[in-house]
This record gives structure tokens, sequence and C-alpha cells, in this order.
């Protein structure tokens, strides 16, 4: 076996037990070590993984499993994310009493993002996403004394149990109609035309699996509650990791599929659905985690713009790790502003920040305005990219759509920024902290610097493939 | 290096007086003011040592960014670029100098107006798409926050729609920079690259929807009845000095746009749909007379007249444009009308717009009915704004008579009819301006402005040499012309 290959996964593994163990055994007061162990787990896995990034593509453990390039650097940017996540926490944690396993389970969740981008099998698929959602349902309701908190983690876990239970289905009938569970497998015997009906039924379920984890239509409505309720690293964890797995997981999934079955069509559909929704619903919120919260939403929506290509152009794979990886970069600084300034919810509290506290409205609107594409912030490039793969692949409409709603979520964008800038300074802004900011500062000079760096993040995904094709 | 240096050297001024917290409102105005002089300077330079019987581009200076992108760092200028930056450099420095009402933040207000130049110079300068992209849509962000903060009336809501609203251009524009970037072979976003390519030539429909993509673009940003709604609620909302700039160099780059990209780069599909472009012209024209006419608001009824300009100006370039070979003359007359009509109107508009807000500071009012008889109570300002008004309509000898006349003569060699109706615009801008100057100068002076101060040294310095350039045009225009002339000759084929 050969199990240098999973030495990253293994790491992430060993890290959350010894995280477990230490906080069983551990008085209170030093709770907070898990953090600094969750964070040295990290390090070393990020380390390791980049080194997988230097080998040639291959499929391992039977087929079940890929190292190549694409999930290399899905990789990196779930286990970084993770990273920030989990150093924006102590703080943010220090009132709980007993915290210590939740950075375990972060790493759980990581773990399972991991499995879920990584897998080239049917069951490995599902085990990822099951144990991605077991992981994450506690900690979006870890404030336990606090209804929304709870309120968001009910919502999270109904919806969830019901996605993953059809999901299992799908992956169920899939099995049935190919007697396979490796995607090479499956691929060979969808191609023979079995039974229409009961694929479509299949796709279905794995389709609204993955919508759950993407946070896309027709199960995102669970997205704003968890961006408003769960701790504030936690929603930036829940709104960034999933969606780059899934996303990951659903291009190298319809690969799979015959071009008879017209997959790009509805992928293309749901992207139309879940960006414009999403960017609706954001347009009057008076919330600003929960516009966060829908304004993920949306740009699942973009995300599956670059998925529906997949099979039509080289540049959709690149394009998708691209948008991704601004999005993820934008979206931990928004939200870890919003940690910064005590995870203060009501827009209206935000009037005249930038004459109080300068530079977290720095980061805000960094953050939003890399979500527009604003040059040369790191989200333009996203976008420039995704815009080029969706003409590429012939799906010029789906641009234009993308640009319509663009236009649209500037506007709810400048919502927040307005009040923030213009307006006088209502009262104030209580931080977190050293740390917090040092974290929000940091995400904040990435989506500038990965912007006028854009070639490092070009450079790295040009050319790649998902395995196995 | 002078082209980066003119747009780094406000760049890093803007940095500085964001982050120096010590200085006061004066020390902060002085600094803007010189940090703005330089770009003009390093333009002259450009200017003299620009070589008009050399290579179309000049002064090239190329840095790659992007590579795996064929993105780069490509600035360099042709005599249109060079005419145009000239004129920006020379508007910016009036803006920073003309005396305004920070609000007490006059670092955060000075270090905007210096990003702006930068960025604004960036979109004449740059030789390759995406950087062009870059500095066109970092305009927005500028000006949003220009308006935004230091205007008045409904400033949060004009800065709104006037980002929203020109987003949707820059998102068109960058579609159809795409579509270009992806017909071209090999792939690359270097201008002089793709004018030499011409991408798409002959592909039908894909040809004609990159072009729509980029008239969108442009027409919204010049703009172009019907997509102009954007622009007087803008104006009127926005601080003066950033009026004028907006009228003098953001809607430039709409027109310079459509000659730098669709023109250059697609000649073939532009000469088959400039006949459209030229009917919208004249609509502009025609529509935003006739509406300035019936403006009671000072700036309403200067911006109003933008779009009217603004018409002449593309009117010049979809004649030129309208034929790949035959009637050279007629559309070289044309589209170095249209330079000169850009460089005119900036200058021009931005001094009329310098003027609306002298008006604004002493009465708090744009209604040109609340004035009246001010002529011998503030002769300096009614010599300055006539002189600005009959540049503006196109009295011979001004810098505005000049442009027109190269743009009709060269519309009747190619589309006589077209130019026969334009015509009415001149007569309609006429008219309305002389109404404007009778109903802000002439008559009974109100009796609350009897003690109405006339312009102060700071600001009719700024208003004389901006008018002093429209009269030099006017009655000099060769220095301007050779600058262009060889460029709109290479544009229009004739070698």
């Amino acid at each position: 076996m050969p199990v240098g290959d999973l030495l990253p996964e293994l790491v992430l593994l060993i890290g959350a037990v010894v995280i477990v163990l230490f906080a069983s055994f551990s008085p209170q007061r030093l709770q907070h070590w898990g953090a600094s162990l969750a964070l040295l787990t990290l390090a070393i896995a990020v380390v390791i993984t980049a080194g997988q990034g230097e080998a040639p593509p291959k499929l391992t453990f039977s087929g079940v499993w890929s190292l190549d390039r694409a999930t290399v650097a899905a990789k990196l940017l779930i286990l970084v994310s993770g990273g920030f996540a989990v150093a924006l926490s102590p703080r943010w944690m220090a009132n709980d009493r007993r915290h210590g396993e939740y950075y375990a389970l972060i790493l759980f969740s990581l773990l399972g993002a991991i499995m879920m981008a990584s897998a080239t099998d049917s069951m490995e698929l599902t085990i990822g996403v099951l144990l991605s959602s077991v992981a994450s349902y506690p900690l979006v309701a870890y404030h336990r004394a606090w209804a929304p908190a709870l309120e968001a983690g009910m919502k999270y876990f109904l919806m969830g149990a019901l996605a993953n239970a059809l999901f299992v289905i799908g992956i169920v009938l899939i099995f049935g109609l190919t007697g396979a569970t490796g995607y090479a497998e499956i691929a060979t015997e969808l191609n023979r035309n079995p039974d229409p009906v009961v694929v479509i039924a299949a796709l279905t379920f794995v389709f609204i699996g993955l919508a759950f984890k993407l946070g896309a239509f027709p199960v995102y409505a669970w997205m704003p509650d968890v961006a408003q309720g769960a701790p504030a690293p936690i929603a930036a964890l829940l709104t960034v990791v999933p969606k780059i797995a899934a996303a990951l997981a659903l291009a190298r999934f319809v690969q799979l599929l015959p071009v008879s079955l017209a997959w790009p069509w509805v992928i293309a559909v749901l992207a139309t659905l879940t960006m414009t929704l999403g960017n609706l619903a954001a347009l009057w919120q008076q919330d600003l985690r929960r516009l966060l919260g829908w304004s993920a939403v949306s740009q699942s929506g973009y995300a599956l713009v670059a998925v529906t290509v997949v099979g039509a152009t080289d540049m959709a794979v690149p394009s998708l790790l691209v948008f991704l990886a601004a999005y993820a970069v934008a979206n931990l600084a928004a939200f870890g502003a919003v940690t910064h300034l005590r995870g203060r919810t009501a827009l209206k509290h935000y009037q005249g920040l930038a004459h109080v506290r300068p530079w977290s409205a720095v980061v805000i609107v960094l953050a939003l305005l890399s979500f527009v594409g604003i040059p040369p912030l790191v989200g333009f490039f996203g976008k420039l990219l995704l815009f080029q793969a969706a003409i590429d692949g012939g799906y010029t409409w789906l641009a234009v759509v993308a640009v319509a709603n663009t236009v649209l979520s500037l506007f709810y964008y400048l919502r927040v920024i307005s009040p923030m800038i213009f307006a006088k300074a209502a009262g104030e802004y209580a931080v977190l902290g050293r740390g917090s900011a040092v974290v929000m500062l940091g995400a904040g000079l990435l989506v500038l610097g990965l912007g006028l760096g854009a070639q490092l993040l070009i450079h790295y995904v040009d050319g790649v493939v998902l395995l196995p094709k | 290096m002078i082209l980066t240096a003119a747009l780094g050297i406000p760049l890093l001024g803007a940095l500085a007086l964001a982050f120096w917290p010590r200085w006061q409102e004066q020390q902060a105005r002085v600094f803007a003011i010189i940090t703005a002089v330089v770009p003009l300077l390093l333009m002259l330079w450009s200017w003299v040592r620009f070589d008009p019987s050399g290579p179309l581009f000049q002064l090239v200076e190329e840095v790659e960014w992007v590579p795996s992108l064929g993105m780069g760092f490509r600035l360099g200028v042709d005599g249109i670029a060079l005419a145009i930056a000239t004129m920006s450099a020379l508007l910016f420095t009036a803006a920073a100098a003309y005396p305004v009402d920070t609000k007490g933040m006059p670092r955060q207000y000075y270090a905007w107006v210096l990003f702006l130049e930068s960025v604004s110079l960036g979109v004449f300068l740059s030789l390759d798409l995406l950087l062009f992209y870059v500095f066109f849509d970092l305009n927005l962000v500028g000006m949003y926050f220009l308006i935004g903060r230091w205007g008045h009336g409904r400033p949060q809501y004009s800065a709104l729609k006037f980002f929203l609203y020109t987003l949707l251009g820059s998102l068109a524009l960058l579609l159809a920079i795409l579509g270009l970037y992806l017909a071209s072979e090999p792939r690359t976003f270097d201008m002089r690259e793709l004018i030499a390519q011409q991408p798409l030539a002959g592909v039908a429909p894909a040809a004609g929807l990159v072009l729509l993509g980029f008239v969108l673009g442009f027409a919204i940003k010049t703009p172009l009845v019907p997509f102009h709604t954007w622009l007087p609620q803008a104006h009127v909302d926005a601080p003066a000095p950033a009026s004028a700039i907006l009228a003098g160099v953001l809607l430039k780059m709409g027109t310079f746009g459509l000659i730098r990209i669709p023109y250059s780069m697609m000649r073939q599909t532009f000469a088959d749909y400039a006949l459209w472009l030229a009917i919208l012209a004249v609509i502009s024209i025609l529509y935003g007379a006739v509406v300035a006419l019936g403006q009671g608001d000072l700036k309403r009824r200067i911006a109003y007249t933008s779009i009217n300009h603004m018409g002449y100006t593309v009117l010049g370039i979809a004649v030129a444009g309208a034929l790949l070979e035959g009637s050279e003359t007629a559309r070289q007359l044309a589209l170095t009308g249209a330079t000169i009509e850009m460089v005119a109107h900036g200058l021009i508009t931005g001094s009329l717009f310098l003027i609306a807000g002298s008006f604004w500071e002493r009465g708090k009012s744009y209604d040109m009915d609340y004035y009246g008889g001010l002529g011998a109570k503030a002769p300096m300002m009614t010599g300055l704004t006539a002189l600005a008004a009959f540049a503006s309509l196109g009295l011979p000898g001004l810098a505005g008579f000049v442009a027109e006349f190269h743009i009709f003569v060269g519309t009747f060699g190619v589309y006589p009819w077209l130019a026969g109706i334009a015509l009415l615009g001149i007569l309609i801008t006429a008219a309305l301006f002389l109404q404007m100057l009778q109903r802000l100068f002439f008559g009974k002076l109100p009796p609350q402005w009897s003690g109405f101060p006339d312009l102060r040294v700071s600001e009719w310095t700024v208003l004389g040499v901006l008018l002093a350039f429209v009269v030099i045009i006017g009655v000099y225009p060769s220095f301007l012309i050779d600058i262009i002339e060889p460029t709109s000759r290479w544009l229009v084929g004739a070698g």
C-alpha cells in the first residue's frame, strides 16, 4: 500500500486525534493550545501537500484517490483556508469553557473536504461528503446557549441530512446501474446507455447532494443562517472550504457523464439560478453576515459557470481553481474583519467604520470589490478566467448572465461600503485583539497581493486537468 | 521610463497623502498641486521627444505582468494618445489647484484626485488591452469615492448610480476584450499585436457581437444617447473639480477607446456598422443640444452639452472608420477633428464646470434664474464664462471651431446628409449658451447679490490657463494637428 501518498491526510487525522486527547485531559485554561496544535498540523500538511504537486499526476490506492496538480491546488486551498479559520478562533472561543475539541472538528471537516476533492471513487466521495458534513454540524451550533446558533445548526443539519441521504441514494443507484464505484468504470458503463430514467434520477440526487456542500440551488438556504449564527471563524470556514471541495468533486464527476445527457445545460441552469437567487436575496439584507452568506451563494453560481464548460475547454479547471482561490481569500478577509470587529452583524452598526477603524474598513472594501471583480484585485483574475472559459466553451450567454449578476451584486456591496465610508461613526467599535487583526490584514494583503502577483496563481494551475481524464 | 513615471508619481503621491496623517489643508493642497504638475511636465517632455514622422507607437515601455495570459505592463503613445493624455494632465493640475471645500478631509480628497490622475493617464497610455481595462475600471472606483464623499445634493445616490451604470459598460467591454483575445493567434493582449492581426475579420456573427460589446461599453462611458442617463445626475452632485475631471477626462475614455480598440483592431467590422454608430452620434448631438436648452440648472445644462459634443467626436470617429479605403482625406480630417474635439471639450467643459463650482460656492445653487445681472458685479467671471461659452458653441478663432470644422468637412465627404442634420446641433448649442450667459450675467441684479464676489486669484489663474490653451488651439492649431495628423493618416489607411 502506497501509504506515503496519503501523508497529508494522515497528518490531519493524527493531529485531530491528538487534539481530542489533549482536550480531554487538559485543564480549561490550556484549551486554547488546541489552536496551536491545529496550526502545526496544518503547516505540516501544507508542506507535504506542496511536495505532492511536483510529482507527475497519478491515481493511487487502486485508483480511488487522485494525486494530480488540480487536486493538490485544491487541497492547498482547503488547508490554508482552514489555517485562517483556526488562527481567527482562539480569542473568539476564549469564553467557551470547553473548546479544545473545536479544533479537532475543524481538522475533521477539512479532512472530509480533502477527501471530496481527491476522490475518484464514488464510495470515497460519499465518505468525504459525510465526514465533512458530520464534523461541521456541531461547529455551527458551537455557541450552544445562543438561539440563532442553534437555529442555524438545526437548519444546517436537517438540510444536510436530507441532501446527504439523497446523495447516498444517487450513488447507490449509479452502483446498481454500472456495478462499479471507480470513476473510470462508471464512465465506461454510463457510455453504454443504461436506463435513462434511472440515470437521470441518480444524477439528480448526486447533484442535490453536492449542491448542498456547494451552497448552490436548490439546497442553499443554510448558507445565510450559518454565516449569521455560527461562530464567525466557522462562518468563514464553511462558506469557503466545502465549496472548494464540492466544486472540484462536481467538476470531476461531470467529466464522467456522456455528452448525450446534455448535463452542461443542467449545470448552466443551476449556475444561473444560484447566482441570481443569491444576489436577489442579498440585495436588501440588513445584516452584514447574512449578506455575506447570500453573496457566498451567488459566488457558488459563478463557480458552476466553470463546471459547465469542464468538458468543452481546457481552461475550465484552471479557471475554476483561480476563481475559488480568489473567492476564498476575499471571503476570509471579509469574515476576518467581521471576526475582528467581534462579529457585529447589523449593517447600520457599521456606519462610519472607516473613521474609527480604518484598517478594518479597508479590508472589507478590498474584499467586497474583489468579489465584484475590480482589478487589480485577485477577484478580477478569477472572473476574467471564468468569463474566458465560458466564452471559449461556447457559453457566452452564461458569461453575459454572470456579468448582469456582477452589476447586481455591486449594488449590495455598495450598500455596505457606502455607510461605512460616507456616514458618521456611530459609537465605539470594540475589536477582538491583535491575533484577529493580523489574520484579517494578512487576508486583505493577499486580496491585493495575489491580484498584483496573479502570475503565481495562474502559472500554478496552468494546463491542469482532473483525473481520470 | 517617462510614461511609467507619469502615472507612477501621482500614485505614489496619493499613497503619501493617504498615509501621512499630519498634513493640514494647505500642505496637502500644495503637495497635490506639485505632484499633479509632474505628469504634465513629463507629458510635455514626451511631446518634445515624440517624432511625428516616426513609428506609430513611441516611447514604448514593456514589462511582463501575467505572461501566462499574455498580459503585460505595456505603455506607449501615438499622436492621439499623446494629445489627450497631455490635456488630461493639464486638467488634473487645474482640478487640484481649483479651490474646493474638502469637508475637513483634505488628505483623502487630494489622494483620490491624484489616484484618479494616475489611473486616467494609464487608460490613455496603455498598450495592453487588459491593462487598459484595469485602469478603465479603477477610474470608476476613484470617481465613486470622490462623488460619494465630497458631493452635495444626494451624493451617495448619484455615486451609486454612476458606479452601477458604468460598471455595466465596463463588463460589456471586458467580454468584448475576451472575445477579441480568444480570436487572436497567438493569444495576446498586446495592442500592437492585435492591430496587426485584426482578429475576427470576416467571422460574421462573432465579430458583430464583439463589436457590440465594445460599442456598448464605450457608449455608456462617452455617453451616447440612450445610455447617458447616469451622467447629468453624477455631474450635478459631484464637487466641481470632480465634474471637470469627469467631463474632461473620463468621458474621453469612451471615445478614445473607440478609436484605440474597435476602430483599430477590427477595421472591417467597424466599417460594416459605422453608419449605425454615426446615426447614434447624430441623435446624441441633437438630443443633447435640445435637452440642454431645456435645463434651468447650470450644471445640468453643461452636462447635456457634453453629450452633444461627445456626439460630434463619435461622429468623426464613425466617419473615419466608415470605409476601408477611399475618401482618405475626408476621413482623416474627421479623425483629426474628433481628436481635437476631445482636447477642446476637455479644456472648455472642464472650465465651465469649474465656473459652475464657483457659482455653487457663492450661492449654493445651480439654478440659473437664482442669479442674474452679475455682469457688472463680477466682470472677471463674466468674461471667462463668456469666453468658455463661445468656445463651446464653436466660435471661429477658438478651439471648438477648429474641431467641429474638421469633423463637418470630413462628414460631408462621407455622409453628407448626416452632416446636414448634425449642423442643426450647432445652431441649438449657440442658442443655449447665449441664453445661459444672458440669464446669469445680464438683466436685473437680484438684491441679495449686491455683494457678489468676483473670481479670486486662485480661481481665475486656473481658468485663465485652461482658456489660454483654448485660444491658442483656436488661432494656432497646427502645433496640435502636427502631432495628431500622422497617427490619423495611419489609422485611415493613407500610409
